[in-house]
């Protein structure tokens, strides 16, 4: 044993190891307590809901596994899973879109902010409002009815956008769209931005037309954040809430997983059924989430052999695009 | 020669069109919902039931829709409340998100890639799944119908600045808080005195897209601020129309349209630094 020269705690905390801990406990409980209470506590619980036959006030029985039978049981839980589909196949369209407009805005065009500007708008409205808005807009008769006529539709030939189980779904996947392709404009804009601007101006000068510096320059530039894109709009569509949630509120084979899920949970009060179908999903996200990431190994090691920095810059993109969707998905 | 000259004229004058042609269709489809909304607020009852919906207006300065969307929604309310959650929440996030970047990225300890983690986990939680639970805990706080307890909800669950922070405090050089150190300064002196003013493009960039996220706000608000009497938001308070009023369309357009001037005052006002923010938020490694 060592002699060692007893501290008291006054003195602790003014040396700089003290110094430290304290500004590190200063800083970091906060965050912390309100990490723990809204997120990890409520999933800690709803685990424990998913057992239980409860609502939200009042007497609660073990009934075992039976919710989570139940989820997969009953058609509107798990089968509303295949509205998804929709959400992916409208996520591609969103990505070409918006990747086809992004390069036409990163080349010198005239107004070309003005039209970044209008693209991107939608994106900043409220989602209440965007419901009105759409409920409005398809309305038989009214705006998109009209603009159809103008392009010589008749509207005795026009189905019901909202009502018509073969096309509602199209519609409330167009909004989807129509809300997030100028963001994702936006993004890509951002990433071609960051080639060089000497790139283009050789390749020019080599003779290159704009389809092959698009082919050769940017697309190798942007590959990354498009890859990204793609594989993180599956678990955006299995979570797909708000077109529908705000237009239709869920009718007419409209209601995806989480709107049913929200349904069964805050009007119908069946907690421990509804704990069950959020555990469930959220099983499948982090299969997906884990699988994206093996797959992502594979392509990428097999593609260039890069320094692990790169990895680590890639692991931050895929975590901080997933929050961005995250953070819009409510 | 000529010819490949005049051919490539050609195929340049074609993608010129194409461009224009492509640009002004995405942004007349990005714009009609809105511009629909607009001119059917602007029509009086019996404007809006006799005309079709895209025919102008008779007057542009008929404001009584707007005026009576105002009264109804409750719309003067919800703004001050937005106000003071907006303003609530901005301060407080800052010093949380700064603060907890500052730990993360300047200290080496044991749990700080566990915390790290522990915040990019809770971000791939859907929301929506979340409030399933959420609510009870809301409820044994008494945080239903609190704007406080909005406010502490919307400050805990903030990821994406806590990021854009941690980017910024790594680009500045450590020298800094060494020289500062040896000069004898605290570590609260430091983040206080010499690195939160350099971080102020940083601020200013996530505070845009924090307030713009929280203005927006609905489901949350919804959930937990059910008294709409009393503690609405400017985006709950549109809930007014749903109901009795839900085909008065003249009078929803002119609420929906008072809902969105402060973004669109926000986004023409910052327009480079929300584009800025968002691809540093997902581009930059």
């Amino acid at each position: 044993m060592t002699m060692k020269k007893r501290r008291s705690f006054p003195d602790w905390l003014r040396s700089r190891d003290g110094q430290k801990v304290l500004v590190m406990t200063a800083f970091m409980i906060v965050p912390l307590v309100l990490l723990f209470v809204f997120t990890y506590l409520p999933f800690g619980q709803m685990f424990g809901f998913s057992f239980y036959n409860m609502k939200y006030i009042g007497a609660r029985k073990f009934v075992g596994l039976k919710n989570y039978a139940k989820v997969f049981s009953r058609k509107d839980c798990f089968g509303a899973l295949k509205l998804s589909l929709y959400y992916m196949l409208g996520s591609v369209v969103q990505l070409v879109i918006a990747l086809y407009l992004a390069t036409i805005l990163s080349f010198k065009v005239r107004g070309g902010n003005l039209f970044k500007g209008f693209m991107f708008f939608p994106f900043l409205i409220n989602g209440i409002a965007i419901g009105f808005i759409f409920k409005f807009f398809y309305t038989r008769g009214f705006v998109f009815d009209t603009v159809l006529q103008w392009c010589g539709f008749q509207l005795d030939n026009l189905p019901y956008w909202l009502r018509d189980q073969k096309i509602n779904n199209f519609s409330l996947v167009g909004t989807s769209v129509w809300r997030y392709f100028g963001q994702n404009m936006v993004l890509f804009i951002g990433a071609i931005m960051s080639v060089d601007a000497e790139l283009y101006e050789a390749a020019t000068l080599d003779g290159a037309n704009r389809f092959q510096q698009f082919k050769y320059i940017i697309m190798p530039s942007i590959k990354t954040i498009i890859t990204l894109n793609v594989i993180l709009s599956i678990t955006g569509s299995l979570s797909a809430f708000e077109p529908p949630y705000v237009i239709t509120d869920g009718a007419n084979g409209t209601g995806t997983y989480f709107v049913v899920m929200h349904e069964i949970a805050h009007t119908q009060q069946k907690v421990g059924l509804a704990s069950a179908m959020a555990i469930v999903l959220l099983i499948i996200i982090l299969i997906v989430t884990g699988l994206q990431k093996l797959f992502f190994k594979y392509i990428f090691k097999s593609g260039e052999d890069e320094d692990p920095r790169a990895a680590i810059k890639r692991e931050k993109q895929l975590a901080r695009i997933s929050g961005r969707r995250g953070g819009a998905a409510v | 020669m000529k010819k490949t000259n005049r051919q490539a004229i050609a195929g340049k004058i074609i993608w010129m069109v194409i461009q224009y042609v492509s640009l002004l269709f995405f942004s007349f489809v990005a714009v009609l919902p809105v511009v629909s909304c607009v001119i059917t607020a602007f029509k009086t009852d019996t404007e809006y039931q006799n005309t079709n919906v895209m025919t102008l207006p008779e007057s542009w300065f008929n404001f009584e829709n707007y005026i009576k969307a105002f009264d109804k929604a409750n719309m003067g309310r919800g703004f001050i409340n937005s106000a003071i959650i907006l303003v609530c929440v901005l301060i407080i996030s800052t010093f949380i998100g700064t603060q907890l970047a500052y730990v993360l990225d300047r200290f080496k300890f044991f749990g700080n890639g566990l915390i790290r983690n522990l915040f990019l986990f809770a971000s791939q939680l859907p929301g929506v799944a979340m409030q399933v639970a959420l609510y009870e805990i809301m409820y044994k706080l008494h945080f239903i119908n609190s704007m406080f307890g909005y406010i502490i909800l919307m400050c805990g669950t903030d990821i994406i600045s806590i990021y854009i922070y941690i980017q910024f405090f790594e680009n500045i050089d450590y020298s800094l808080d060494e020289s500062a150190i040896v000069d004898g300064a605290n570590y609260f002196t430091i983040f206080y005195k010499i690195l939160l003013p350099l971080l102020k493009p940083a601020i200013v960039t996530s505070c845009i897209l924090k307030g713009v996220g929280t203005y927006n706000e609905y489901y949350c608000a919804n959930l937990y601020l059910q008294d709409k009497t009393r503690v609405n938001t400017v985006a709950t308070s549109l809930y007014t129309f749903v109901g009795p009023l839900g085909s008065k369309y003249n009078l929803i357009c002119a609420g929906v349209i008072i809902s969105l001037l402060p973004a669109l005052i926000v986004f023409i006002t910052c327009q480079k630094q929300i584009y800025s923010g968002l691809t540093q938020g997902a581009v930059k490694g």
